[in-house]
């Protein structure tokens, strides 16, 4: 679908589809979704609680809850990742595609150590001894800028900050040197500084080893750090894609119009004089079997129309290598 | 979905509640009715096997099982409810008063619960009969006492969890004493919780009795008791084993029913209490 | 707080319940003190017979000298004399944990190794059929009293296949084959009961750390739901597991001395009944007295067991 155009894809998801089953019966998470990520890119995936977004990054791990049913094609490096076996999905985990969780405190295991927990994944992949993997994972927290190495090996995850404990979970996830590091929300639940410091290291790790970088926020700020190029996802569905000045300058599809709306806009109020109300988009996003046919945005879309409520809107070109799913950006001058 | 409707769907709890029904039943239609008296010794017939004079046979001095059994649960469900009503009474009161005035108060009961723990029904029946004598009031008392943790603990760690909440703040703030509070706001709050432990302890209760009354400490002749019955029937082991068969039938039914009803209970009123499991 | 502290706040609660449970149990006893004497000299013996007697065993003391004379006794490993057996209690007793000892050591490993492998069978195959069948089986194990159980065991083994002896203790001196041919039919009564309960307990805890984030971590490292369940869950689960095999042991003595009555077997639970039989009231108390002991010193040992296995518990205790 919405695919760049690259030379050698090391990421290449076509038309993936993923079903949960819910209480009132199978809902889609996840419906025609594709696009390509090439060795060393970053893209990020926007979206709030509901898109698809975390289900995206549990379906690339392989790690869907049991009942999910999945349909289309994940290809890593050439290898199909749908439906392929338990044995050679682990082999890949931890190794040649790495994932970093959102919650720093619950992410580690509070009864190991630190050090064991970041060697795990050079034992389980490379067969290191324990004593290489503990002086490795001791480079490895030196790279992730903790500052007292051999401390940090000893300590427990308790003993950390939420900070310390996510600069050790990116640690565990280029353990291996992965071709492709996942970040799911890494910096949501930490403080505004901490968060400025995690996606800075991010941005460096990436530059520095040339992994390709999935990162999934709902945080515009976050992503506008890390991210070349940006999916906006919503009801399960990519609705924009583009490169990250394009889309943030752009705001072609109605509900990236409204996401970038709703910020908190502070010092205009003030200069302003008059207030602004905090604009929210009305509604809430529909539950997976509930979704509308047609756009899944439409019913909360200021600018729906008979043909959004009818089928799924086509691609529609608005840029280079940008495009958004909305049936009304074919018309002319509807682009602000 | 209304409670109702959960209940009826929800396979353990109806299970249980009906072998629940069918033991107060039992024992309800003891008082009226038993299809022979159960002090009545027929001792030509002693030992005989199911028939349809006696429909699950007789024990060694010619009694009726089944009027022995059926008389039988009167004394379980009483020394369930008394146990419990025992436990419930001094245990809920002693928790709510640990979590509504905490610091030492709280230290203090939480450690005598702490230390009643080391005496199980069991240990504590045996010091109180060799004092006072076997009955089946002494091992109730016993049984009742070790109710009391149990219940002291579990409401304490429940009322804490109301203590904590908004409108309690609130109703604190606008004066209401505690005792006012723990009356209105936190004991309606934590029924659900007691309630399932109830059923649970009932259970405990009627194991516990007849443990006790098997080994001869409990209920006393001419009484008729399951636990009893067993000792009996293991004499005539080698005679008539289908003797030991249906005391402890009646026994792991009325338990297995409780414990069902107890889980069903906790699942139907509040799901997320099964998960503390 | 500092684990060397929270081992000392530990010990001393040990200590001071100790020292409670043997107050209490003297006083539950001690409220008869003239007993023993007209026991030992029947009942047609005239009171200043009894009274002799009486002060001859220092029953006429006040409360509290006898209750620390009976304490340093208890110390010095002297409990004191049956006057139904006319031993001293300490022989008494250490010939009938000869028996009481292995049984309950024996159910123990039974309950420990069905329990563990069961509950974490379980829990891998949730919410699969395995798993509803073992919830079913355990649900049953709970509701069986132990002593019908082992009346049944005794019909099944002993009356009708003869494999194992109905009750009795063939004694150590033949070989310990012969003294566990005993234990058996026991130990395994013992054990179906116990481990039903715990097999539950290890289930819903291995269940609830398979939740949790940190496996999910484990996942995505690259470790199979196999290393997964052994490296991670495991260990994490173990510590509510060891807070109820603590628990349970309060049980698994209480079982004891239910079980060694249905198998007629010489221990200490036996004791313990014949001795209220005989109104030997200083057996009961010092062996009532040993029972908590051990409950107490069990739950001390899991306090400890726990902070070993989670070192966060010794942080938040008080």
């Amino acid at each position: 679908m919405l695919a760049r155009r690259c030379d050698q894809a090391m990421l290449e998801i076509t038309n993936l589809r993923v079903t949960l089953p819910t209480v009132r019966g199978p809902g889609a998470a996840l419906r025609d979704v594709g696009f390509s990520l090439a060795p060393g890119r970053t893209l990020g995936l926007i979206g709030e609680s509901g898109s698809g977004k975390s289900m995206l990054a549990l379906a690339l791990m392989g790690l869907l809850p049991t009942g999910a049913r999945t349909s289309g094609s994940i290809r890593f490096k050439g290898q199909e990742l749908l439906g392929a076996r338990e044995a050679d999905l682990c082999r890949l985990r931890g190794n040649r595609i790495g994932m970093v969780f959102q919650e720093p405190m619950t992410t580690l295991n509070p009864l190991h150590r630190v050090g064991d927990q970041v060697a795990e994944p050079l034992r389980l992949h490379q067969g290191m001894t324990q004593s290489a993997a503990r002086a490795h994972a001791s480079r490895l927290l030196d790279r992730v800028r903790l500052p007292d190495a051999a401390g940090t090996l000893r300590a427990y995850p308790h003993q950390l900050s939420g900070g310390q404990r996510q600069r050790v979970t990116i640690a565990m996830a280029l353990a291996c040197a992965p071709d492709l590091l996942i970040a799911d929300e890494p910096t949501t639940a930490l403080d505004v500084t901490t968060q400025r410091e995690i996606l800075a290291l991010i941005k460096d790790l990436v530059r520095e080893t040339g992994m390709a970088l999935l990162m999934i926020s709902h945080d515009l700020d976050a992503m506008s750090r890390v991210a070349e190029h940006v999916m906006v996802m919503y009801g399960g569905t990519v609705v924009e894609s583009g490169p990250l000045a394009s889309v943030f300058a752009r705001l072609a599809h109605p509900y990236t119009r409204g996401l970038f709306a709703a910020r908190p806009r502070w010092p205009h109020d003030r200069l302003g004089g008059r207030r602004q109300p905090l604009q929210t988009i009305p509604g809430r996003v529909p539950e997976l079997a509930d979704m509308p046919a047609g756009c899944p945005f439409s019913n909360r879309c200021a600018w729906t129309i008979q043909a959004c409520l009818s089928q799924a809107p086509p691609v529609v070109d608005v840029g280079p290598a940008h495009g958004a799913r909305c049936v009304r950006l074919t018309e002319p001058g509807f682009l602000r | 979905m209304s409670a109702l409707a959960r209940a009826r769907r929800h396979p353990g709890f109806l299970a249980g509640a009906l072998l629940v029904a069918c033991l107060i039943g039992v024992a309800a239609l003891s008082f009226v009715w038993t299809p022979y008296p159960t002090s009545e010794m027929d001792i030509p017939h002693k030992l005989a096997a199911a028939s349809a004079a006696h429909w699950l046979g007789t024990d060694s001095l010619g009694r009726d099982i089944a009027s022995l059994l059926i008389v039988g649960a009167r004394n379980s469900i009483a020394v369930g409810i008394i146990a419990v009503g025992i436990g419930v009474s001094f245990g809920v009161g002693l928790g709510l008063l640990a979590a509504a005035r905490r610091g030492a108060v709280e230290e203090l009961i939480m450690r005598l619960s702490d230390f009643t723990f080391a005496f199980p029904a069991l240990l504590s029946a045996i010091m109180l009969t060799a004092v006072y004598g076997p009955g089946l009031a002494i091992s109730i008392v016993a049984i009742g006492i070790f109710n009391v943790p149990v219940f002291a603990r579990i409401t304490r760690a429940a009322a804490l969890g109301v203590w904590s909440r908004e409108y309690v703040l609130a109703a604190r703030a606008c004066g209401q004493g505690a005792w006012s509070i723990s009356w209105h706001h936190v004991l309606p709050n934590i029924l659900p919780v007691l309630i399932v432990q109830a059923t649970i302890q009932f259970a405990v209760a009627i194991l516990a009795e007849a443990a006790l009354s098997y080994l001869g400490l409990g209920t006393q002749p001419p009484q008729p008791s399951w636990g009893r019955m067993l000792n009996e029937a293991q004499q005539m082991l080698f005679q008539a084993p289908w003797l030991a068969i249906y005391p402890g039938v009646a026994i792991a039914l009325a338990v297995l029913g409780l414990n069902l009803m107890g889980d069903g209970l906790r699942d139907l009123l509040d799901p997320r209490l099964s998960r503390q499991r | 707080m500092r684990m060397s502290v929270f081992v000392l706040k530990r010990f001393a609660a040990f200590l001071a319940t100790l020292v409670a449970a043997s107050v209490v149990i003297f006083a539950v006893q001690g409220v008869l003190p003239g007993n023993a004497a007209e026991v030992m000299l029947g009942t047609s013996a005239t009171p200043e017979a009894v009274a002799a007697m009486s002060s001859q065993l220092g029953l006429d003391r006040p409360a509290p000298a006898r209750y620390l004379s009976w304490v340093r006794g208890l110390m010095a490993g002297d409990l004191g004399r049956s006057v139904s057996y006319d031993t001293p209690i300490s022989s008494l007793i250490r010939e009938r944990l000869a028996v009481s000892a292995p049984l309950a050591a024996m159910a123990m490993l039974l309950t420990t190794g069905i329990a563990l492998s069961l509950g974490l069978y379980a829990a891998s195959r949730h919410p699969h059929a395995a798993d509803v069948g073992i919830m079913a089986l355990s649900q049953l194990g709970i509701a069986i009293p132990s002593f019908w159980f082992a009346i049944l065991l005794i019909l099944a083994f002993s009356v009708k296949l003869q494999w194992l002896p109905a009750g009795g203790f063939a004694g150590w001196d033949d070989g310990p084959w012969q003294g566990l041919r005993s234990l058996i039919l026991p130990a395994v009564a013992l054990a179906v009961v116990q481990s039903a309960i715990l097999t539950r307990i290890t289930r819903s805890a291995v269940l609830d750390v398979l939740r949790e984030d940190f496996v999910r971590t484990a996942r995505a490292k690259g470790l199979n739901r196999h290393q997964v369940l052994w490296r991670h869950a495991l260990r994490n689960a173990l510590v509510p597991v060891v807070t109820v095999m603590g628990l349970q042991f309060a049980n698994l003595l209480t079982g004891t001395v239910v079980v060694e009555n249905v198998f007629s077997l010489p221990g200490v639970g036996r004791l313990v009944f014949q001795a209220i039989a005989n109104r030997d009231m200083l057996v009961v108390q010092d062996v009532v007295m040993l029972l908590a002991a051990a409950v107490i010193l069990i739950n001390f040992a899991v306090d400890l067991v726990s902070v070993l296995i989670d070192p966060r518990l010794a942080l938040s205790a008080r």
